[in-house]
């Protein structure tokens, strides 16, 4: 064990407490992007994520025309509040190349990563978290993660292979982490240094300055886990600088006046609706009061365990051992079950557009990847998949398109929405999902 | 001497037990194997043990820890991202486990939550054993007091001299600092507001939350490693407490008594008499049996209304409680929990089971003329094994060769034309002629014949566990069939199960695996088989076990060489 830095043990104490003051902003408030917070400077552009499980039903979800102003097939009825928010991508593949096809994975997999999981082996780095490194450090949270199954297991996004990214999955938790005590409400008249943040952040620093010495008690493989954990203390170090200082004022930021009751922990259609839509409008707000750029969202696992209450298949299983209706020509409850999701999918993007923000809304200044993954419910195929995109990324991606992506990768989308949001690399993937051209259709 | 006749009396009861009626064949050749299994044991093989980890601690691991340091009134729960479960135990992903930054910020929260408790006006006079000459200000000699002992428990290690000057002058700046402030509408105390935030520092700290092993030359053979005192002292609690390591192991550690002739025998039987211990088997069932399924069990209430949030719990609670009392209390055979009518009962559960309702929890036992009799019966299995509208028969004998025989049953292949098992027509009133099509199907039946023909014995259960003679107006067919021996019934599944060689050496591997933090590597072979021939020995005796690997070589040595990919 190294001695520590006596020195360190006096930073942050000499500062005074208790003051009611306006602070400067601090230089890491500012982006690399130049989108201060500050009134009439143009809006930082943040992005998402949502998820749900087991596809669509072939052509009751495919649209018949590509372009502007198609029509909406029967499961994706609902989406006509959005249809010109959003771009649909249909037909892509999740290439499996050598990896085995792994059902409920694969799909997902390569729609966040752009690469095909091996056998036994975990997802890289989800397309969220690469973005984050990029955007994520100017806020309060680096990203925000929540999902409307109430399980804990239910997340899309990954640091790595062995750590998934947890998501919030209790609307009541998710709002106390969001706007409990440690919330800064930026258009407060009055703004007070705690003054425990600073002895915290002052104890903080002296555990960080052991980094190297504990650094040389493991291997290699253990030292990118705790570097892993001092990242996040790096992180933990950057909210209480930013309690410490006042935040700038925004407009569009109205946080909810009261914690949400938490709804039944079942897995009915009903139950998650209402989760979702919940966890989406604090989601939202966190967004409009920047105290995150990255966010995600699942609405249903890939093994999805949403039941319709009286019908005694959950989702998945619905998929594997529904009949083909004689007279629809479809799984009748399955179909029902993609209706929801894309129901719930509408809900999220329009908590994102009821937002004001600028001359417009919050959802021109946005990014939303939609995954899935499956294509065809029924056979669990990784061809004819959908993705979807919503927003304009401030004006920067035009929408209401449906690209047929004939076959092709579903990357492709992925390393649209990266270069997107200025993670500027030449391409994304391996292999067969490998890509290195953007969707030129959908960009301004 | 003693042993040998024990061992003796231990065996013959073990390989005579009555056979049900139903089972029809094989087991005369079960009770051979049952004898061959008792010849004295040889002493342990060589072993080259197995790796130093860093493990991250897990959620009730961390609860647990400061629940024992601090005492049952501090509320420390905290939620952990989930870890991958890894060759049926979430315990051995632990070593592979990251912390996330959201993660560091939860586990922040909780921090900061008992540390405010620790030092708060109602606690600190029992929770800070010394007082300070004033509360208004620094006392370095308390606080050093304070952090050395806390420290120590929380660190699993003593901590050096300057690292407690370190944390005292923390606690000295801040209390000069935050005296009289006022802080969530309260005003600070500067001594305790000190502790409070070297204590919230050090509750954050990665030598908490990541359990690092370090291993030493082995005094017996140089060419040898063994883990050092301090971490032998954590991996036998963590294993057999699932909580870090009291203040008398500790002490053990450090003196050199630990490791001394007849230490680690001394320390490992107080352990096993310990109250803790059923803590510690608690959480080992818990992830042996996938219990974390638990947190989202829910059914559809319009099909199973009588199935509430609270049968759940007590469903779990149920089964724990049985594998306790027969295992620690009662001290019997590991396999005739699943052929014992001997359980638990609550109020919620009383209602599923249709038996009479006690308060609180009671012990029960079903008549013998009862249709349940074993875990395999309980709400717990029926109930996480089905769907949330039905019994799935698939399911059932997936977890039953998984969980409880270590068996993997592969995954369908991807791309499969699921029409061939798509029934056209939905009348067929039973669950065994719906899943006909799984075994008459040869693409399917190789996997659905190993799970389906267990499954189909337990369908006088339906998806809640609750029982039924019909489905949809027909009588059910439970006959069934395990590794050959056939059954009618669940009882019969229960009693070819008790007999299968493959259910003790399945726990036997878990509880190496939990203990040691990961997978056998194809080297432990030997050491299994010794484990195996001690428990049966020893009469399947779940205690004995514990003790045989706690003991062991296989358990207190460290390769030297890289761990198997």
């Amino acid at each position: 064990m190294s001695k520590w830095n006596r020195r360190r043990v006096l930073k942050g104490m000499v500062r005074g407490v208790g003051v009611t003051v306006a602070l400067p902003l601090l230089d890491y408030f500012l982006n690399g992007n130049g989108t201060a917070m500050a009134q009439g400077a143009p809006m930082p552009v943040r992005f998402g994520t949502w998820g749900y499980g087991l596809g669509g039903t072939g052509k009751l979800f495919v649209p018949e025309q590509t372009g502007q102003n198609y029509a909406l097939p029967e499961e994706l009825s609902s989406w006509a509040p959005i249809q010109d928010d959003v771009n649909l991508f249909t037909n892509g593949h999740a290439f499996p190349d050598a990896s085995p096809n792994r059902n409920h994975y694969t799909g997902w997999v390569v729609s966040r990563t752009g690469i095909a999981p091996a056998a036994g082996s975990g997802t890289s780095e989800t397309i969220d978290l690469t973005v984050a490194k990029k955007i994520g450090g100017a806020t309060r949270f680096t990203n925000l993660t929540a999902t409307a199954t109430a399980d804990a297991r239910d997340t899309y996004s990954y640091y790595n292979s062995s750590t998934p990214n947890a998501p919030e999955w209790s609307p009541l938790s998710f709002y106390k982490r969001l706007f409990g005590i440690d919330f800064q409400d930026p258009n407060a008249d009055e703004f007070e240094q705690d003054p425990q943040v600073i002895a915290r952040r002052s104890v903080l620093s002296g555990i960080m300055d052991q980094e190297r010495s504990l650094m040389n008690t493991v291997g290699v493989a253990d030292r990118e886990r705790l570097d892993q954990y001092f990242t996040g203390l790096r992180q933990l170090e950057l909210q209480f600088e930013q309690r410490l200082t006042k935040p700038e004022p925004i407009a569009s930021c109205a946080p909810p006046g009261r914690a949400p009751v938490d709804v039944a922990m079942d897995q009915s259609t009903e139950s998650i609706k209402l989760r979702h839509q919940m966890m989406a409008e604090l989601m939202a707000m966190a967004v409009a009061c920047d105290q995150t750029r990255v966010f995600n969202m699942t609405y249903s696992a890939a093994f999805a365990s949403t039941i319709r209450p009286g019908y005694d298949k959950p989702h998945h299983t619905c998929t594997h051992e529904e009949p083909v209706h004689e007279e629809l020509g479809y799984q009748e409850n399955a179909s029902y079950f993609t209706r929801r999701a894309m129901e719930s999918w509408v809900d999220f993007v329009e908590v994102f557009k009821k937002i004001p923000e600028g001359d417009g809304t919050l959802l021109d200044n946005v990014l939303i990847l939609g995954t899935t993954d499956v294509g065809y419910a029924r056979t669990h195929s990784v061809d004819g998949m959908s993705v979807f995109l919503a927003g304009r990324a401030g004006g920067k991606v035009k929408t209401g398109n449906h690209i047929d992506l004939n076959g092709g990768s579903v990357a492709q989308v992925g390393f649209t929405a990266l270069r997107t949001m200025g993670v500027d690399t030449p391409s994304w993937g391996t292999l067969s999902n490998e890509s290195s051209e953007v969707i030129s259709d959908v960009l301004v | 001497m003693g042993r040998s006749i024990q061992m003796f009396e231990q065996c013959f009861s073990s390989a005579f037990r009555p056979i049900a009626k139903g089972v029809k064949s094989a087991m005369g050749l079960l009770a051979l194997c049952a004898l061959v299994a008792c010849s004295p044991p040889d002493p342990e093989p060589e072993s080259a043990g197995t790796h130093a980890l860093t493990k991250l601690i897990t959620a009730e691991q961390y609860s647990n820890s400061l629940s024992y340091i601090f005492g049952p009134g501090i509320d420390a729960q905290v939620q952990f991202a989930p870890v991958a479960r890894n060759e049926g135990l979430l315990a051995n992903s632990l070593a592979t486990a990251g912390v996330s930054g959201g993660q560091v910020q939860t586990i922040q929260s909780v921090a900061s939550s008992v540390a405010k408790q620790v030092v708060d006006v109602e606690n600190r006079q029992h929770l800070v054993a010394c007082r300070p000459e004033s509360i208004d200000g620094p006392d370095n000699a308390c606080a050093t007091q304070f952090v050395s002992k806390v420290g120590r428990l929380l660190f699993r290690r003593a901590l050096s001299d300057d690292e407690i000057a370190t944390y005292v002058e923390y606690a000295s700046a801040a209390a000069l600092e935050l005296d009289g402030k006022e802080s969530e509408d309260e005003e600070l105390d500067g001594f305790y507001a000190g502790l409070q935030v070297v204590l919230e520092g050090l509750l954050l700290h990665p030598e908490v939350l990541f359990i690092m092993e370090s291993a030493e030359p082995d005094p017996n053979n140089s060419e040898q490693l063994r883990l050092d005192a301090y971490s032998l002292a954590s991996r036998l609690s963590f294993f057999l407490w699932n909580a870090s390591p009291d203040d008398e192991l500790l002490a053990a550690a450090e003196s050199g008594d630990l490791q001394s002739p007849g230490g680690v025998e001394r320390a490992v039987d107080r352990m096993l008499e310990s109250p803790r211990l059923v803590d510690g088997m608690r959480a080992f069932f818990d992830d042996m049996l996938i219990f974390d399924e638990f947190k989202t069990l829910s059914k559809d209430p319009t099909i199973y209304p009588q199935f509430t949030s609270v049968t759940a719990q007590d469903a779990r609670e149920q089964t724990l409680r049985t594998i306790i009392d027969h295992t620690l209390n009662q001290g019997k055979d590991y396999r005739d929990l699943f052929t014992s009518r001997s359980t638990y009962m609550s109020p919620a559960l009383a209602i599923l089971y249709g038996v009479p309702a006690q308060p609180g929890w009671t012990p029960y036992t079903f008549t013998d003329d009862s249709p349940r009799a074993g875990l395999l019966t309980q709400v717990s299995f029926l109930a996480l094994t089905s769907h949330p509208g039905r019994s799935s028969v698939t399911l059932r004998g997936m977890a039953l060769r998984e969980r409880l025989l270590c068996q993997t049953v592969p995954e369908p292949p991807p791309g499969i034309d699921f029409s061939v098992v798509t029934n056209p027509d939905a009348d067929y009133p039973t669950q065994r002629l719906r899943v006909a099509a799984h075994l008459e199907t040869p693409s399917c039946a190789g996997c659905h014949r190993i799970t389906d023909l267990i499954g189909l014995s337990l369908e006088q259960f339906d998806g809640a566990g609750g029982y039924r003679l019909t489905e949809n107006g027909a009588t059910i067919d439970a006959t069934g069939a395990l590794d050959g021996i056939e059954f009618d019934g669940a009882i019969g599944l229960g009693e070819a199960l008790s007999q299968n060689p493959e259910l003790p050496r399945c726990l036997v591997r878990r509880v190496y695996s939990y203990a040691t933090g990961g997978p056998p590597e194809s080297d432990a072979r030997l050491a299994l088989n010794y484990f195996n021939e001690e428990f049966a020995a020893q009469g399947y005796q779940l205690r004995n076990l514990l003790r045989t690997i706690a003991l062991s070589n296989a358990f207190s040595l460290i390769k030297t060489s890289p761990s198997e990919e």
